[in-house]
């Protein structure tokens, strides 16, 4: 039981770094409130789309910014999307780095959407880093046969 | 943040969500992300929902003699986007409560959406508060 109580200790913690850092947003708690009983795999489902799209998305940008002639609209369609995405989730960071480089879009600043390409793709893997570890705290937790703790 | 401990993670609903009833919402958007979540949230409210990627096949939906109490439409889609599907819907003379949902802020751009013949329009994803109010105009109206 202590085991379970201090795991479940550091999961509030945990999880409250990330919105006190800016990782995660409101919206993730509007993800986590609507997860219960009958969809008990609804987050790590929506999180896991999150995942694919947006490595998708920044595949596509890579190969959009290694154009010799960079169509800034085609660039801008897909930062739009994986702003879309990461705000679906909560993922604040991520979503603040997309609003900055559509800026460099609007502005057609190869340098700067370069810049901002490896801002995006950093922030990406930091929040994705930081979920994955989430969900593994939340594992042991249910594998140990405690509750996960509600946030309000 | 308050933090506790129990048995569910879920909030609690109750009230609007068991007066969801048979309503029914077709959800049309091309973003796999955002159908999953609005269709648990219009799901948890008890509202029947069906999903569409894009405006043209809920124009199709409509015209095959389906019928919705609401739609939740999406601005921007590939084949058809949102206001065209809207304004082929109004022409058809449906008139479901049809909710616009844009990931673009521009107010501009919300109001010319409204103009294809939505009743609200709202940024996404939609929130729990969002979504109660629009299933209680829904009850109250339609």
């Amino acid at each position: 039981m202590d085991r379970i109580v201090e795991l479940q200790r550091q999961l509030v913690e945990y999880t409250t770094s990330l919105y006190n850092e800016g990782f995660l947003d409101d919206q993730f708690n509007q993800l986590q409130q609507l997860q219960d009983e009958s969809n008990p795999d609804f987050v790590v489902e929506v999180v896991s789309l999150f995942f694919e799209d947006s490595e998708r998305l920044l595949n596509e940008l890579a190969n959009s910014l290694e154009q010799q002639s960079l169509d800034f609209i085609r660039v801008d369609a897909h930062v739009h999307q994986l702003k879309g995405s990461s705000s679906s989730i909560g993922a604040q960071r991520v979503q603040r780095a997309c609003i900055l480089f559509r800026n460099y879009c609007e502005v057609q600043n190869v340098e700067g959407c370069l810049n901002c390409l490896q801002h995006v793709k950093h922030e990406y893997s930091l929040v994705k880093s930081k979920l994955e570890t989430l969900f593994k705290l939340e594992q042991k937790i249910l594998a140990a046969g405690g509750t996960l703790p509600m946030m309000m | 943040m308050v933090f506790g401990t129990g048995s569910s993670s879920t909030k609690s609903t109750k009230g609007v969500e068991e007066v969801g009833g048979n309503l029914s919402v077709l959800i049309v958007d091309d973003d796999p992300i955002i159908l999953r979540i609005h269709r648990m949230m219009l799901n948890k409210f008890g509202l029947v929902t069906h999903v569409v990627e894009n405006g043209k096949e809920a124009v199709d939906l409509f015209r095959s003699g389906s019928c919705f109490d609401m739609v939740l439409m999406d601005m921007e889609m590939p084949i058809m986007d949102g206001p065209k599907a809207t304004q082929e819907l109004r022409a058809m003379g449906v008139n479901s409560m049809i909710v616009g949902v844009t990931s673009r802020g521009l107010e501009s751009e919300k109001q010319s959406f409204m103009g294809a013949g939505l009743n609200r329009c709202h940024e996404k994803p939609l929130t729990t508060d969002i979504v109660t109010s629009l299933v209680q105009e829904l009850i109250k109206h339609y």
